[in-house]
């Protein structure tokens, strides 16, 4: 036998150090694993399902876990931008509804429009209109943006492409394509469209800058301009600049497929069509065939009175007569 | 026979003559050519401060440019009327004239281009008609034809002009050298056997025909530029042959100015005689008539109905802002040359020649009221705007380019009936050997 074998087996110091070290290990790493399948279990109640909206508008749950936050990096090259700009914001179909019994010709819109699109003061995507049909017939003010037809005849008559009609609704001018042969303002028939005659009002402070097809800025000299429905703002999910900037609640902008629109000043958001029914919502010359993607609700019951400074020429007469 | 060939032989020195440059020829050069300069400049301004110094702005946004680029695409059409019409039917005497029919369609079709580019906003961006065009545009159809019928225009007055050509370059003795050699090369070595006669006639006849539909089709094309839009007094269905009549008569009345100028300066009173006159005076009666037909019911109709805006639109014109100019162009530019016309005396070349100069200025003029009332009345009210944006009225800069244009055509008129024979040397030879073999 030899001496080693004689040895009793008696650990050394070293060996039990080791050991403890082990299943002190062990336990620590036991003890997490526990402690995180709990907080796993936790976190699966049923409350943290939420809904989502499909492209095909369907409203589905999902596990609140099971998702992740959709990257937003906008654009800033130009064959991004104008990439982007061509293709829209998919499965969505804009529209935008004008309530005429609100507008007070407050005019807030114009200038919020002017000044995000750099457009000078007699220049107007938006305009606000003094309407009166006949003479029985009332006076009120009609803001009147682009239509942005589903069957726009600017598009159809634009030569080179310039003027184009987005998946999401939305009609567009690529001012870096523009000739500036101004068919397409002889064919709108809701006379939305201008054309930079002169040098284009912030031609100096924009020059340099990457143009952006959704914004039209910078704009250029001797090419078409028109209201975007502000495409720049709805990407990044916003309303656009006319409908946040009025006062008096005129304005709704929303999806069609969600059939919901938002107020721009009160911020209430309504189904759309039911708006649309309760309020007998119309299109502007719709005989013609333009198919509007813009709403009106008539103005009846106006929220306010129409002051005589206000009323045209025509209704004065009468008024006195 | 020694008879024959010194009448021949007369008739080439005659018609030779014109082509050596005189004092009159190099002052009226020298006129157009400093017109045209001016003229010019007015355009430089244009590139560099935009279409704002025109009158146009958002509303009338189409003016005086896009009426004068229908005024020019209408004059265009004479020629396919008498070389083509008048030619394939037989007319005998109008070969005479066909050249000038010929020159003025080259040159008016040519020039209908350049005034389209005047019109641009972005001149620059021409070629983008060509690398992005889109079929489904009028424009797109429009620049298609037009340089089919430039092309097509281009060659009837050039092939039947190959043998005066090979003429001129051995028999102008006293013109420069280079001139004859010019003259030679593009003779494309005609020598007059039966062969190359016989492919010429058969060209000029395959070219007559193909050009019928394409004139027919500048003009159309040019009128749904209108009627493709809903606008009142654009929206009608009649539109193409309205302005397919109206270029007749706006075409017709040149080629009389021009053939009583060519007769008169080149000394041809021996070859546009007033026969010529006469017969183009009862053309004109004729195509005037139908045109005046086109125009009541164009006008007629719709005021029948009144339907809102078209009301608007033709009350501005019977009795409103345009008044004036509607009835001073339809009487005295249409109803008044109609009746005139019918009696032989007015037919004799002074009085035809007064009367197709009020015929085109009130051809020019209605197309100005076709492109400019309609504007001035959308369907929306115009509102919050200046008040030069409610009403057009051309500038001095707008005005001057337009006169350019008209000034380049003449150039262009003077210049190739200077340098080629005017009246066909080798036709009207061949023409006369032909009915004494008949």
């Amino acid at each position: 036998m030899s001496e080693k074998e004689d040895k009793p087996k008696k650990k050394t110091r070293r060996e039990f150090l080791q050991q403890i070290g082990i299943v002190g290990a062990g336990t620590i790493l036991a003890g997490s694993a526990i402690y995180a399948g709990f907080s796993y279990q936790n976190k699966k109640k049923p409350g943290d399902r939420i809904k989502v909206l499909t492209a095909e508008n369907e409203l589905i749950e999902v596990d609140k876990n099971d998702t992740t936050k959709a990257k937003k990096v906008l654009a800033t090259d130009l064959t991004e931008l104008q990439k982007e700009g061509r293709e829209g914001i998919p499965g969505k179909r804009w529209v935008y509804v004008v309530d005429l019994s609100k507008c007070r010709n407050a005019r807030k819109c114009m200038s919020a429009c002017n000044e995000a699109h750099h457009l000078r003061p007699e220049q107007h995507h938006i305009n606000t209109l003094l309407m009166k049909e006949s003479k029985n017939t009332p006076a009120y003010y009609m803001p009147k943006p682009c239509m942005h037809c589903d069957n726009p005849p600017c598009v159809a008559v634009c030569p080179v492409d310039a003027t184009y009609k987005r998946p999401d609704g939305i009609v567009l001018i690529d001012n870096e394509r523009c000739i500036g042969c101004r068919f397409c303002i002889a064919a709108c028939p809701y006379s939305a469209r201008i054309l930079n005659w002169i040098k284009p009002e912030k031609e100096e402070e924009d020059k340099g800058k990457t143009y952006n097809v959704e914004l039209n800025i910078p704009q250029r000299l001797g090419t078409v301009s028109k209201c975007l429905f502000s495409a720049d703002r709805i990407r990044e999910g916003k309303l656009p600049y006319c409908v946040s900037a009025c006062p008096n609640g005129v304005y709704y902008f929303g999806d069609e497929n969600e059939d919901a629109v938002t107020n721009g000043t009160t911020k209430e958001t309504v189904p759309f069509r039911k708006l649309l029914e309760d309020n007998g919502g119309y299109r502007l010359m719709s005989d013609l065939g333009t198919q509007p993607r813009v709403y009106y609700l008539p103005p009846k019951n106006k929220s306010y009175p129409f002051q005589d400074k206000d009323k045209p020429e025509a209704e004065k007469d009468v008024s006195e007569g | 026979m020694d008879n024959n060939k010194n009448l021949y032989e007369n008739a080439v020195s005659d018609l030779l003559k014109p082509i050596y440059p005189n004092r009159l020829f190099k002052i009226w050069m020298a006129f157009l050519i400093v017109a045209l300069g001016v003229c010019v400049y007015a355009y430089t301004i244009q590139l560099r401060d935009g279409l704002g110094v025109t009158g146009m702005r958002d509303y009338v946004s189409w003016g005086m440019y896009i009426a004068n680029f229908v005024f020019f695409v209408a004059t265009s059409l004479v020629g396919m009327l008498i070389s083509a019409v008048l030619g394939l039917t037989g007319a005998k005497w109008s070969a005479p004239i066909a050249r000038i029919a010929e020159i003025i369609a080259l040159a008016f079709a040519a020039v209908a281009g350049l005034v389209i580019i005047v019109d641009m906003g972005r001149p620059d961006r021409l070629l983008y008609v060509f690398t992005h065009g889109r079929v489904q545009s009028p424009i797109i159809w429009d620049v298609t034809v037009v340089t089919t019928y430039v092309v097509i225009s281009a060659l009837l007055l050039y092939i039947p002009l190959i043998p005066d050509l090979k003429i001129c370059s051995e028999r102008l003795d006293k013109a420069p050298k280079f001139q004859r050699r010019i003259f030679k090369i593009l003779s494309l070595g005609w020598t007059g056997s039966d062969e190359q006669i016989s492919l010429i006639k058969k060209c000029t006849r395959v070219l007559a025909i193909l050009i019928i539909p394409v004139a027919l089709g500048i003009h159309t094309v040019t009128s749904w530029l209108f009627a493709v839009t809903v606008r009142p007094g654009w929206d009608s269905t009649i539109f193409g042959p309205y302005f397919v009549t109206g270029a007749f008569v706006s075409g017709c009345s040149a080629v009389i100015i021009a053939m009583y100028f060519f007769r008169k300066n080149y000394k041809l009173k021996d070859y546009i005689t007033d026969m010529h006159f006469d017969k183009m005076g009862k053309l004109l009666v004729l195509l005037s008539l139908v045109y005046l037909y086109f125009n009541i019911n164009e006008f007629l109709v719709p005021w029948y109905k009144l339907k809102k805006f078209d009301a608007v639109h033709l009350q501005e014109m019977f009795y409103g802002r345009y008044a004036i100019l509607f009835w001073g162009t339809q009487l005295l530019g249409l109803i008044l040359p109609i009746i005139l016309l019918l009696f032989r005396k007015m037919r004799r070349p002074s009085p035809a020649l007064v009367i197709s100069l009020f015929v085109i200025a009130g051809a020019w003029l209605k197309r100005y009221l076709i492109v400019v009332p309609t504007m001035e009345h959308p369907f929306l009210p115009i509102q919050n705007v200046p008040e030069n944006f409610k009403f057009y009225s051309p500038t001095l800069i707008e005005t001057t380019i337009t006169a350019g244009t008209i000034i380049l055509t003449l150039l262009i008129i003077t210049i190739l009936s200077k340098f080629l024979p005017i009246i066909p040397i080798w036709e009207t030879k061949h023409n006369q050997n032909e009915s004494k073999e008949d």
